[in-house]
Formats: C-alpha cells, structure tokens, sequence
C-alpha cells in the first residue's frame, strides 16, 4: 500500500482491502527511522477515504451504524447503558439523578457498560472506588461511546458527533476530572477531544489507582499467589506512555509475582481490536488465519504467566477467546487490574 | 427515468416494546423509530438502478420522529428529491387509508417505477405496495430481490419460499415490493449525512383525504402469554439434568 501511495496510484489504493487489516497499533510509528506519522496520519487517511466511497467491510460497518443509532458500537438500548450496576451494593451514582457533583466521573465505556465479560470488570471497579472511598458518578443514558476506535477506523464525522454528545454531557455536571478503565476512552479526551473544544483533567483508573496507592495497600488483605503478566495496551502505553503505574498497583497485591512477556511495554503485541479490529474479526481471520490475541497468549504461556493482567475493556474478551485455542493456555486467567484488586480485597 | 421510494419508520426492537392503557396501541412514550427494514432495501436497490442506468430517485416518506435523519441519508447514497408527507396527528392511518393518500402523491411524480418495501414488521401483511398499484391502475410484483430495467419494463426476480427463483417481466410503469436489494445497503460516513444536511431540502405535502376507513380495527394488543404446557425445571445443574433425562425417558425418546 505504501508503495503504491508514493508512486501516485491511489486508485489502486482505493480497490485494495489491505489497510482494514491494520490495528491501529502503532507499533510502525514507534520503530519508524523516519519518524513518518504511519497510524495516525497514513493508515486512518487511507481509511477515512475508503469509507467516503462506501467501502467498508460489513462487519465493521454494523458496528458504526450502530454507534450512529444508539451511539454504542454494540447496538444495544442506550437507555440500558447503567444496567451493569443495578443492584450494586453501594449503588453507583448517576450524575444528575443521584448527584449533583462529584470528585471525579467515572467514563464508563461502551464495552464496559454492555459486554457481559467487560462488566465483571466493571463491577469489580465499582467496587474498589467504593472502599477507597472515593467521591464519583457516571453519566448514565446520557454517555455515548468516545468514538476513539471508529475515529481510527476512518469515521471522523461520527467521532466528532460522538464528542459533541459526550461533551455535552459532561458539560451539564460538576466534576473535577474524568477518570476510565477504557485506553481509547483515556486517549480521546486527552488528544482529540480538546480540539473540538472539550477539555477536562482525564486519568486512566490504573493512574487513578496508583496516586490511591497509599490507600489502597491496607484493603489489600488477601493474597493472590500468582505469576501475573501485565499486557501493555497500545494506547495506554506505546500512545501516551502510561507503563509503570499498573504495574505499581499490581505489584502492591500480596503474593503476586510479575512477569514480563518477549514483547513488553513499548513493544507490546496489540490484542487484536484496535483500529476498528473489533468489528473485524472474520473479516481478518478470512485474510490471515493468525490473530494477535493468540501471538500474545503464546507469549504469556512461554513467560510462565497465571494470570494476563489487562486494563483495557477490548482485552479480556479477546484474550479469553485465544487462551481457548492456544495449547497449553487453557488454565491461564485474564483479568483486567481491577478485578485483581477488587478479589485481593476479598468480600 | 423517475424512480420513486416510499418509506415509513416503525418501532425499533432495541427497547422493549409495550403496550399502552388502552391495550390496543403500542406505548409510544419510550417507543424509538427506525426505518423499516425493506424500505432501506427499496432505497439501496434504487440507488443501484440510478448508478447503472442514470435516472432520478425520488424518496416520499411519511412523517415521523427521525425521519429528516432518514431523508437526508438517503441524499447521501446519492437520492435527488426528498418528499415527507405529514400524516394527521392521532389520526394513525392504517395501510388502505395510506395507499390511497400515497397514490395522489406519486400519481403527480409520473414515476416510471415505484419501489416500496415488500412489508413492514410492525403489520407483516404487505399491503400498501399492491393497494397502491390498484390505485395508480400499475403492474404490482413483491417479495423482489433484484431487478433490471429496459426501456417500457423491468426485469425482477422474485423469491419464492424453498428456495425458488422467478424471472419475471414487468410492464412500466409499475410497484415493486422489494425483499433485498441487489447488494446490501451502503454505509454512508456521517460527514456525508451532514454535507446533504447543508444542501438537500424536504419538500413537505399533506397526504390529502386521509381517513381512517378500510382498515382493520384494533381488538386487543397483547405481549406474547405464558402457556400453562411450559415447565421450569427448577436446581443445580446435576438436578436438571437428571430431571431432564426423567423426562426425556418418560416421553420415550431416550
């Protein structure tokens, strides 16, 4: 593809399906001598343009007609966006309804908030903000997905509705900053959303959690004696340089043993669903047989992993998936830092 | 050659639906629309006629939370004219008083072909296709997944259950009901939807003489019943499926 674009034939560009099988990684970017801007200016440009004459595979496309409709990539009801939390005990607060400020609000994510794998996570976030006693709320119905990962799949005009959605939301409360388990969530309201006007102090939780540390130690009473692996996420890690502080909260649960993988911090593997390889995965399979997700369960078996420590809503879902195929994975547990803590706090 | 689309919205499956008090008419407080299914087809199919062999696609639908939304992404896969016909507040208009209000309409568009969507989920009979093709004195074919133009008439296949293809000719102008498209129905990118926002307009009519007459009345709207022939078999997994092997063998089937 990059040839053909330096020699002027992006005709030929435009019948090629080559670049849906980029992850928006940017893993090219890090290592490029040249320091071209591959991902964010060659790889999403080239997509913005395919999808401007339609062309866009059928799966992905499901996913931005869903963001559009109901403004969740899942196509569920947006009314049920909170639904994760019902009967959560203490209940989560929605901002608006059960109060009117909040320390920070807590940017719940599209996975997060339907995807029955991410809302374990979820729940057991919920839970730790609680016994740290921290002061939050969620937006409720009035979220909308963050639009990152569509961005990134060559849909800016339903990115910047989205925005637009979601910084109207934020602008009806009084929070002092936001706070996401969601990288993509995280990089959009700290490198895109300003742009557009809408700009808030934004944490991602293991952030959050890592200024909390001194807090959060003593609620750390029982011990998980495991070797833990931390995947990097890409756009919590290679993107805005985020490494050190999951690996901090998970190093201060009692009993855990970190490990790192071959391919670490800002050579991480990507999980397979950025870019819009979310809503990819036949497609993808169809073109290469292989998948990310599996490349890095491999890594976290030969590193001699227990657990695949994530903090991205994409990962445990995909990890999970490969961890059923990969030989020898089949006892390994992925589970994002919170769901760590929340277990090493125990009931 | 002018081909016009007719197309309706109708309660979106997303929420749940239910019933209002009066227990003959969906609640309509929390109802949220979509457009119907076959209709997107209707206009996807349109579109391809217009980009093979030129023409002009009129869109007319009728009025609707969310159907400017509708209207102008039909703009955007590349529609020429937008038309939204009010329909009386309250006044419901079942399919017959509909067909007949749309006839006077699309009567003045001299269209040369008229697709609509074979049915709509939220009525399953089909009817406002064929009744309109009465009215306009048109050739009616439904349940189309396909269809090719000629000079003076059209060319559609037409699905049969069993998986049975017909070939059929048609003399124009006439009504299609479309049951797919050729190819599935387009993205459009959201820029573009905004772009037709700035330059397309909606043209809006009356539907003219619309009353309620020839329709069905609304005896009762129920949410499906539970049957007193179901079961739940109640306890841990090991307990079930012993029951369940019990009852297998009592039937006689293990």
């Amino acid at each position: 593809m990059i040839t053909l674009l330096r020699a002027e034939e992006f005709d030929q560009v435009m019948t090629s399906e080559t670049v849906w099988m980029c992850l928006s990684c940017y893993a090219c970017s890090q290592v490029c001598p040249a320091q071209i801007p591959l991902t964010a200016s060659l790889m999403t440009r080239a997509k913005e343009e395919l999808l401007l004459a339609g062309k866009v595979p059928a799966e992905l496309q499901q996913a931005l007609e869903n963001s559009q409709r109901y403004g969740n990539v899942l196509g569920q009801s947006p009314r049920k966006r909170s639904d994760w939390a019902k009967g959560l005990i203490p209940p989560v607060a929605v901002l608006g309804k059960d109060k009117t400020s909040a320390d920070f609000l807590w940017f719940v994510g599209d996975y997060p908030s339907y995807h029955a794998r991410a809302q374990e996570a979820s729940r057991a976030l919920a839970k730790v903000f609680h016994r740290l006693g921290a002061d939050f709320g969620i937006l409720g119905p009035d979220e909308v997905s963050d639009g990152d990962s569509q961005r990134l799949a060559g849909e800016r005009g339903l990115f910047e509705m989205l925005a637009t959605k979601n910084g109207q939301a934020f602008h009806k409360h009084k929070f002092g900053a936001i706070v996401t388990s969601d990288p993509h969530a995280y990089n959009s309201f700290k490198n895109e959303y300003p742009a557009l006007g809408i700009s808030y102090p934004v944490l991602h939780h293991s952030e959050f959690l890592a200024q909390w540390l001194d807090q959060l130690r003593p609620l750390l009473t029982h011990e998980i004696k495991a070797r833990v692996a931390y995947h990097d996420p890409c756009f919590l890690g290679r993107v805005n340089g985020v490494y050190d502080e999951p690996r901090a909260v998970l190093s201060a649960i009692p009993g855990v043993e970190l490990v790192e993988m071959a391919h670490t911090r800002s050579t991480s593997i990507c999980c397979g669903g950025g870019g819009g390889g979310m809503w990819l995965d036949g497609f993808q399979w169809e073109k290469a047989h292989t998948r990310t997700s599996e490349w890095r369960v491999q890594e976290a078996v030969a590193a001699g992993a227990d657990v695949l420590a994530v903090a991205c809503p994409y990962e445990p879902l995909r990890f999970e998936d490969a961890a059923k195929t990969v030989p020898g994975a089949g006892r390994l547990v992925v589970k994002d830092i919170a769901e760590l803590l929340a277990e090493s706090m125990g009931d | 050659m002018n081909i016009v689309v007719l197309v309706k919205l109708v309660p979106d499956l997303v929420e749940e639906l239910t019933i209002d008090p009066s227990g003959t008419a969906l609640d309509a407080s929390w109802l949220r629309l979509i457009i119907n299914e076959f209709d997107d087809h209707a206009i996807e199919q349109a579109i391809l006629l217009k980009e093979g062999g030129g023409g002009r696609v009129i869109i007319v639908a009728v009025e609707a939370e969310g159907v400017d939304d509708v209207l102008y992404t039909a703009a955007a896969k590349g529609a020429d004219r937008l038309i939204k016909v009010g329909a009386e507040p309250g006044s419901g208009p079942n399919n017959h008083a509909l067909a007949r209000g749309l006839a006077a309409i699309v009567k003045e568009l001299q269209p040369d072909l008229v697709l609509t969507g074979v049915q709509a989920h939220n009525d399953l009979d089909g009817p406002v296709g064929p009744l309109l093709a009465e009215h306009l004195g048109m050739p009616y074919l439904g349940y189309v997944a396909g269809v090719s133009v000629s000079p003076g008439k059209a060319t559609a296949r037409k699905e049969y259950p069993g998986g049975v293809i017909a070939e059929m000719e048609l003399s124009l102008p006439g009504v299609l009901g479309i049951q797919a498209a050729e190819k599935p129905p387009r993205y459009v990118a959201v820029s573009k939807v905004r772009q037709a926002m700035q330059t397309a307009t909606i043209e809006s009519q009356p539907l003219a003489g619309l009353d309620a007459s020839g329709g069905l009345p609304i005896g009762r709207m129920f949410q499906p019943e539970a049957s007193q022939r179901a079961t739940m078999i109640e306890g841990d997994v090991e307990g079930v499926a012993a029951k369940l092997v019990g009852i297998l063998k009592e039937a006689g089937v293990l």
